[in-house]
């Protein structure tokens, strides 16, 4: 032992005589709360709680975030995506009497903001009607969007098997679909569906392909937006395309195609009375070329479209928009979250103060006998301070835990999806050590301050 | 008897209790010396704690000196008076006063973890003492595991641990039966014939008898010191 010390400086021999101490201390912490097990529990159950609340939040609003941004994405950041509207002051008129509503995007619109703004670089004009769709003896209620040869790429929603059909399609309004996903299995059950028939009204089309499923209809990206309905966004049903509503199957036909063979005129019957729609596009997309030029090419069609139309009987949604407002709901949210951990952080460390202040009361004949043994206030202090931190941060660990197993139940059986940003757990954590200091200092304080004198006197 | 340790010159102690202003000692002068086995004697409220806290370094004079090893500790600031304690004065309670959540050997090297002692070096010093007064087999027992007797021995060892210049007790054998007492007096008598300085309170003058200095106090003030051969 000697001679071993003499090869070490004395300044370095302080250092690791000191780090044993604190070793020490920590193990006399850890034995001091182990023998009151029940209360430690009972002491650290708010900083879990806390702590794990914190974690499982802050996932789950990250993982809804993230599907809402996901749809969003979907629709295109560079994308300005118009659709037609039934106004609003004529929604009611339509009873008992024979009345063609009229409203809508044009086919004028759509050549005029081609024409106007240069930084366009395509344009996807699109139908939706709702139809029965036949094979054979097979009928399914379906949605019918007339559309183009570049919606696959523009909507980032592609062909899975088979293909999209061409422009010479389109130019010569062939009869030729792309069924939705699932659609093929209710309609041909057994049958390969590329290559078969199915009708719709009295004419036949040829299957070309099938395409891929869309992504997860996120129902929360609703409320992010101000109550456009995006969950039918990427060529679902618009708002005003026919009385059906969440429509289960799509299939796309060339748009020349949709105009030929439906007519412009939507009737639809209800009981004892029937109304009509007169719609030339339910829907348009429009690309833009730089994604800095979104917004400025959004105030132009906003422009153009206000100049042409008397009625507001269109709406025009901007992904990259709805995108930052997503982000801001985000930011919110997570401030709001921020907010209600520190609350939760808070009442956790008071009980944890509460609790060291009854165990310094409860030993203070330990105090005064450890002062009378040489211990300095400042033993004392580190003492009762490592306790604390110590019981903080075991209800931090633990909080952590729970707060990691808790987004996976939920998604487990919520199918939510949660997602665990790698710093929640060290922020949390941290903050929870953070509380046991910040909570431990008055308490070591008090009992550092006795009189010795006095803490020996004490029963 | 040379070698003087130990000096307090007209100590006085004032404090508050409550609203009346009591003093307790009252202009006390006493010389300790190596070697010594006093007893300080008298009636309740005569003083006898106050010097006792005094001698120990728990409490400072109001007025007054008080020399130990050399150093005047009277007006010394606080953390300086707790190291002047754990490394000079061992301390043997009425109530034993052992950590309860400690092991009989964590309980005896308390003193030296205050001190940053080296853990070896404070078990060796531990088990030794242990041994000393006859608990070298019960060096994992807890206080509440052991009896009165083995309790105050631990803490006579306790006291030992840091090999002070004064080994203060305050009525040691106040909460033991006669045997266990007269234990605890044996090994007294035992320190004493090693050459150790003990400073005893105590009631009894049956205690007292085995001393061979008896300090009798009376209102704050040396009633009588004298000195058996």
């Amino acid at each position: 032992m000697s001679a071993k010390t003499k090869a070490i400086s004395p300044h370095a021999l302080v250092g690791v005589a000191s780090v044993q101490r604190f070793v020490r201390t920590v193990q006399l912490g850890i034995k001091s709360l182990w023998l009151r097990k029940l209360r430690s529990l009972l002491t650290v159950l708010g900083i879990v709680f806390g702590v794990c609340s914190v974690i499982a939040m802050l996932a789950i609003g990250e993982g809804l975030s993230f599907e809402a941004q996901e749809q969003i994405r979907r629709l295109g950041s560079n994308n300005i995506i118009l659709r037609s509207v039934k106004p609003p002051e004529e929604r009611r008129t339509t009873s008992e009497r024979s009345y063609v509503v009229d409203y809508g995007l044009t086919y004028q619109d759509i050549n005029r903001i081609k024409a106007t703004i240069p930084s366009v670089e395509i344009l996807v004009p699109s139908r939706n009607i709702r139809k029965d769709v036949w094979s054979g003896t097979r009928r399914i209620d379906c949605d019918i969007m007339g559309t183009v040869p570049w919606y696959e790429e523009m909507r980032n929603h592609r062909v899975e098997r088979g293909r999209f059909f061409t422009e010479e399609e389109l130019e010569r309004s062939e009869n030729v679909c792309v069924l939705g996903n699932g659609l093929p299995e209710a309609l041909f059950p057994i049958d390969e569906a590329i290559g078969s028939k199915v009708r719709v009204d009295g004419d036949y089309y040829r299957v070309i392909g099938v395409m891929e499923p869309k992504s997860r209809q996120a129902t929360t990206a609703n409320s992010q937006n101000g109550g456009n309905d995006l969950s039918g966004g990427a060529g679902g049903p618009p708002p005003a395309a026919g009385a059906g509503v969440g429509a289960a199957y799509e299939m796309y036909i060339p748009l020349t195609a949709a105009k030929n063979r439906f007519g412009e005129t939507i009737v639809e019957r209800t009981s004892g009375s029937f109304s009509a729609e007169r719609v030339e596009l339910h829907e348009a997309t429009v690309k833009v070329k730089n994604i800095n030029d979104v917004v400025e090419t959004w105030h132009i069609i906003s422009d153009l479209m206000k100049a042409n139309h008397k009625k507001v009987d269109y709406e025009i949604i901007v992904p990259l928009d709805l995108l930052r407002q997503a982000e801001r709901t985000k930011r919110i949210f997570t401030i709001v979250l921020g907010a209600i951990a520190a609350i939760s952080l808070l009442v956790g460390g008071i009980g944890i103060m509460n609790i060291m202040l009854a165990t310094v009361t409860e030993r203070t004949r330990e105090i005064g006998i450890r002062r009378a043994l040489g211990a300095k206030r400042k033993d004392i202090i580190m003492q009762f301070l490592v306790e604390c931190v110590l019981l903080s941060a075991a209800g931090g660990i633990i909080g952590v835990i729970l707060g990691l197993a808790i987004p996976q139940v939920i998604s487990f059986f919520a199918e939510l999806r949660t997602i665990v940003t790698f710093w929640s757990p060290f922020v949390a954590f941290s903050i929870s050590a953070l509380i046991g200091v910040v909570f431990g200092i008055y308490p070591a304080m008090r009992a550092a301050d006795m009189d010795p004198v006095e803490a020996l006197r004490h029963e | 008897m040379s070698d003087l340790i130990a000096q307090i010159v007209d100590v006085r102690k004032q404090y508050m209790m409550g609203l009346v202003l009591v003093e307790a000692l009252r202009g006390v002068s006493l010389d300790f010396h190596r070697g010594e086995y006093i007893t300080i004697m008298g009636p309740s409220g005569c003083g006898k704690s106050t010097l006792l806290n005094l001698l120990g370094c728990l409490d400072r004079p109001t007025s007054g000196k008080y020399i130990l090893g050399g150093q005047d500790v009277s007006t010394m600031p606080d953390d300086e008076l707790s190291s002047v304690r754990g490394m000079r004065i061992g301390f043997v309670f009425q109530s034993y006063n052992l950590i309860q959540q400690l092991n009989v050997l964590e309980n005896i090297e308390v003193p030296l973890y205050y001190q940053g002692r080296p853990e070896e070096e404070s078990r060796e010093i531990a088990t030794r003492l242990a041994d000393r007064v006859g608990l070298g087999e019960r060096l994992h027992h807890r206080p509440y595991e052991l009896s009165g007797g083995q309790q105050q021995r631990v803490a006579v060892a306790r006291a030992l641990a840091s090999d002070p210049l004064i080994i203060l007790a305050d009525e040691p054998t106040g909460n033991l039966d006669s045997t266990s007492g007269s234990d605890i007096l044996n090994v007294f008598d035992e320190l004493h014939a090693q050459g150790k300085t003990l400073i005893m309170v105590t009631h009894s003058d049956e205690v007292s008898e085995r001393a061979q200095r008896v300090i009798r106090l009376r209102d704050g003030k040396v009633e009588r010191d004298e000195r058996k051969n």
